[in-house]
């Protein structure tokens, strides 16, 4: 599809030489200057947008050919009005240059719209065409006015207040004209001909409905002809930006922005709006309440056409997207006038009747969904059954769908803080949410990110640890789900999937429902995990596996971050021992591991910092982990994390339980670790261990014994075989001479420290004043008395 | 309001890094939100149009990651239709949404959907309230349409050479960026003059 072709066509276009260049405008302004236009003059005009777009500097153009380029806007052929306007969209436009909008030029307007160069310049667009709305005239050509309202939603999008009051008026007046009053009968067709000739033929044909019914009942979008009139158009064209003229200037409910305060005829106020819902035919109705009236009038017959049976696909699809956009501007106009929820509700449950069977109307529920939310507390309405849906059976059965995916995050996203208030279910859909996550995590992830801090709640935090560190086993399973339904039972799985077959035993069954369970709270996690882990080996080199084992680090600090804000004591233990636990039960893929011992690191020592108490509280397990002298060599960062926190937080000025019992055995453990790792090469497969982590020991060791001046002979006793063994130059633990001699130099320091334990004890156990400093705050240590100090010291009396 | 319609590379590309995009078409609607926002106000027309196109080149790469993420997830094998295959080639395209955080590159947020089809992707970006179901059918649409009219399944570079045509595509079924609620008729009479305008 891409061809060379392509790529050296660019390359001429960026690289042409100034002369040619120039050779080439003259030549084309040539051909611009004869009457008649060839195909010459069309290829050499492509040629020139190429030339223009195929850079991202601009180039500007000879002064004589752009006017040139600006009157051919009007002519009577299209393919030089497209390519004129598509020209001087990629060039600066001229000084002075005063381009007025031609209300039958689509092509001209689109200049104006991208060359407009401040708020100004699209006010003044917006009031040439409203007048040009305005001034009307009868037996128009076709299509002339129908680009206005495009370029109108335009100018919304970017700058709402470019309408003035007057402007808004009008255009409401036009657009319930057009939504509620366009013609019922079928326009002349472009077809028309053929074997109906003579009167019969001119009398008018009403319009018909999708399933070739006639229709009874006003215009809509989902309604056909042979051919439409010009408000057939208009009709199809208002709807199409209905729903963001409403969100525009309807979404606060006496709120317009004002340009022209003058201007008070026909305002609606507060007052009239409340009554506006049950008496909307007997008293006058301001422009904005019309529109209103006439979109909720719209959008009821929408609702009903689309239960219609459609001939043709497009016209199925059209009718689903017809469903949501109605959805969406009744909850907007339920927003803006709640009187209108009564009249409402009743439409839209029935609605959601309808469709809750049926998986492939999914996309719908979710605008419907919206608008429980929105409005069913007020109507007192039972919101279960959505919840329901959309919390249990989307995730479930529809997590391969992206667009699904999107559409639900984004209203999860949008709607959290309301949904944390009043759906209890929210908070325990966690494991079925990440469905989403571990079938498409690159398309997700930015979502979770913002959503996971809501999922996080004291309760499930533990269970959603287990989760989040599961991602990758959930991915697979995910994948054998889908593999496991679409290829027969039958057929024996021989391309080596043997996770299929482990997948579809039902004595294994258990270990993957409860990877796919729907609802947080029967359990934090399996005893059988390191069984699952194995079943699921062969996935470590999926893709989607693969993909999703990179998202869960951040996800991971996102959990961390959200958690030490809530949880209690009792918790952040818990949470400690998973990470000790779970360090050395995960799925193995390559990198995914170290990435996670290094995040646990990490949080592992907020954590202590956060509780130091939590260090002599958990003392015996910390122990364990670190008396393990395999922890070494398969989990070295969080080895010597642990070991620096056990050294730095177990002393009495952290807990008061700290006895000098408990520093000896932790002082005993780690010395003997520290013996083994020294005294001989690394068990056969594992790598050498950092010089870090031999450091860490020392300090550990060094920190312990000035805490319990007993232990500092021992200290000693090591720090001479270490210097023994190391002036034999090389070792079998430490592989790099440098590396050797910084660690002897290491423990130089500590020895030389520990020859004055009272010193050592405030340089290795600082008390906490000279570790949080507050300089100026502090009386300790503000500026004025140290000087003074200084001062008396040096002063001789 | 749909932002910009693009049509660029999702395959290498000798000349670029592994992570660009080679841009064949695009189309943005509106006006330039950088002349209306308040801290890009001081910039000069020339510097909007770099900033402009420097936006779009932004969301190509991340539809093309996207999209190589989407196949390589997939695992399935790409199949290479030729022309007159159109219908096929977009059956087997891939298909997805990206979200586009505000500032990354629109001032505000945004949804990219796109469509792969084989070594290049079309990209939608809407605003994100806008009917995602009915971009997604404009979308299928558009695609086909220029499949079609510009011949891009064989190895010529009608897209680049012809880009008139994709303009009065667009200006019949995506006008100044509205998306269009339109039954079989509407885009039937449509496609007519659509039709009548590539035959010139």
């Amino acid at each position: 599809m891409y061809s060379h072709g392509s790529e050296s066509l660019i390359k001429q276009a960026r690289e042409i030489q100034e002369s040619e260049l120039q050779k080439f405008y003259s030549r084309l302004l040539k051909l611009l200057q004869a009457k008649e236009f060839g195909h010459e003059t069309i290829d050499s005009l492509q040629r020139l947008h190429l030339i223009l777009s195929a850079t991202k500097y601009t180039r500007t153009l000879p002064t004589e050919l752009q006017r040139r380029l600006l009157s051919l806007l009007s002519s009577p052929v299209e393919q030089l009005q497209v390519l004129s306007s598509a020209v001087l969209r990629e060039t600066l436009p001229l000084s002075g240059q005063e381009l007025n909008y031609n209300q039958d030029n689509s092509h001209t307007a689109a200049l104006l719209l991208s060359q407009a160069g401040s708020r100004a310049d699209l006010s003044s667009l917006c009031t040439q065409l409203i007048r040009s709305l305005e001034n009307r005239q009868s037996d128009p050509p076709n299509h002339s006015l129908t680009h206005t309202l495009p370029i109108v939603n335009a100018i919304l999008t970017h700058s709402p207040e470019c309408l003035t009051e007057e402007h808004v008026t009008l255009l409401s007046k036009k657009l319930v004209d057009w939504l509620r009053y366009a013609s019922i009968t079928q326009g002349v067709g472009a077809s028309s001909g053929g074997f109906f000739t003579g009167p019969r033929s001119r009398q008018p044909v009403p319009i018909a409905e999708l399933d070739g019914t006639v229709s009874g009942d006003f215009f809509t979008v989902l309604c056909v002809g042979q051919g439409f009139t010009e408000d057939q158009w208009m009709n199809v064209f208002s709807f199409s930006m209905l729903r963001h003229w409403l969100l525009t200037y309807h979404s606060v409910p006496s709120g317009v922005p004002i340009t022209d305060t003058d201007d008070r005829s026909e305002f609606d106020s507060s007052v009239v709006s409340m009554v506006s819902a049950t008496s909307s035919s007997s008293r006058l109705l301001s422009p904005k309440e019309r529109v209103r009236e006439k979109a909720f009038q719209y959008c009821l017959r929408l609702i009903e056409q689309s239960d219609r049976k459609a001939h043709k696909r497009t016209d199925t699809d059209l009718q689903k997207a017809c469903l949501v956009e109605a959805v969406c501007i009744l909850d907007c106009v339920c927003v803006e006038d709640t009187a209108l929820v009564y009249r409402t509700f009743p439409c839209v449950k029935a609605l959601f009747g309808r469709l809750s069977s049926d998986l492939t109307f999914a996309r719908v529920l979710l605008p419907i969904a919206q608008f429980y939310l929105n409005h069913g507390e007020m109507a007192a309405v039972d919101c279960e059954s959505v919840w329901k849906l959309v919390f249990s059976q989307f995730p479930a059965e529809l997590f391969n769908d992206p667009f699904l995916a999107h559409e639900l995050l984004r209203f999860l996203r949008l709607n959290h803080e309301n949904l944390l208030l009043r759906v209890p279910q929210y908070t325990r859909s966690f494991p079925n949410l990440l469905k989403f996550l571990a079938w498409d995590s690159p398309a997700v992830v930015d979502d979770f990110v913002d959503l996971l801090p809501s999922l996080v709640t004291v309760e499930t935090a533990v269970e959603l640890l287990h989760t989040l560190l599961d991602l990758p086993c959930l991915s697979a399973t995910l994948v054998l789900q889908l593999r496991s339904t679409s290829s027969p039972i039958s057929e024996p799985s021989g391309r080596g999937l043997m996770s299929l077959d482990a997948f579809r035993n039902p004595a294994l069954r258990g270990l993957f429902l409860y990877l796919l369970r729907t609802e947080a709270g029967s359990g934090d996690t399996i005893d059988r995990l390191s069984v699952l882990h194995e079943l699921l080996a062969e996935a470590a080199d999926w893709p989607r596996v693969v993909q999703c084992a990179q998202t869960v680090p951040v996800l991971l600090h996102i959990f961390f971050n959200t958690v030490l804000k809530v949880a209690d004591e009792n918790l952040l233990t818990h949470l400690m021992l998973v990470m000790l636990e779970r360090s050395s039960l995960l799925l193995k893929l390559p990198t995914y591991i170290k990435e996670i011992h290094r995040v646990f690191s990490c949080h592992l020592l907020r954590l202590c910092k956060l509780h130091p108490s939590l260090v002599v509280n958990q003392s015996h397990e910390l122990l364990e982990f670190a008396g393990t002298t395999a922890n070494v060599y398969s989990k070295e960062e969080i080895f010597t994390h642990v070991v620096w926190a056990l050294g730095e937080y177990l002393s009495v000025s952290c807990d008061s339980r700290c006895s000098v019992k408990l520093i000896t055995s932790c002082f005993e453990t780690l010395e003997a670790v520290l013996f083994e790792i020294t005294s001989s090469s690394p068990p056969p497969g594992a790598a050498r261990p950092a010089p870090r982590v031999v450091t860490t020991l020392m300090s550990a060791l060094a920190k312990l014994a000035s805490r319990s001046h007993d232990l500092i002979p021992r200290v000693s006793l090591f720090l001479s075989k270490l210097r023994t063994a190391s002036r034999g130059g090389s070792v079998a633990w430490c592989s790099d001479e440098e590396d050797l001699v910084a660690i002897v130099t290491r423990g130089e320091e500590l020895w030389s420290l520990l020859k004055t334990p009272g010193v050592a004890q405030s340089v290795l156990t600082p008390p906490a004043h000279v570790t949080t400093p507050q300089w100026h705050r502090d009386t300790n240590l503000s500026m004025p008395l140290q000087l003074r100090t200084l001062t008396s010291l040096t002063h001789t009396q | 309001m749909v932002r910009c319609f693009l049509i660029h590379t999702v395959c290498p590309v000798s000349a670029l890094s592994s992570a660009e995009s080679r841009i064949l078409y695009s189309r943005v609607f509106g006006p330039d939100e950088a002349a209306l926002t308040e801290q890009q106000r001081g910039l000069s027309a020339e510097q909007r149009r770099l900033l402009q196109r420097e936006k779009v080149a932004v969301v190509a790469r991340q539809v093309k990651s996207a999209v190589y993420l989407c196949r390589e997830a997939s695992g399935r094998a790409l199949l290479e239709a030729v022309p007159g295959e159109e219908a096929l080639a977009l059956q087997d395209a891939n298909s997805g949404v990206v979200r586009l955080r505000a500032g990354e590159p629109f001032s505000d947020e945004t949804s990219a959907l796109w469509l792969g089809v084989q070594s290049l992707g079309f990209t939608l970006v809407c605003e994100p309230h806008e009917n995602l179901l009915l971009a997604e059918g404009t979308l299928c649409g558009l695609t086909r349409h220029c499949l079609e009219h510009l011949h891009m399944l064989g190895q010529g570079s009608e897209v680049l050479l012809r880009s008139n045509r994709i303009d009065a595509l667009l200006s019949r079924l995506l006008p100044h960026g509205q998306l269009l609620f339109l039954n079989h008729r509407f885009a039937q009479s449509l496609e007519k003059e659509v039709t009548a305008y590539m035959a010139k």
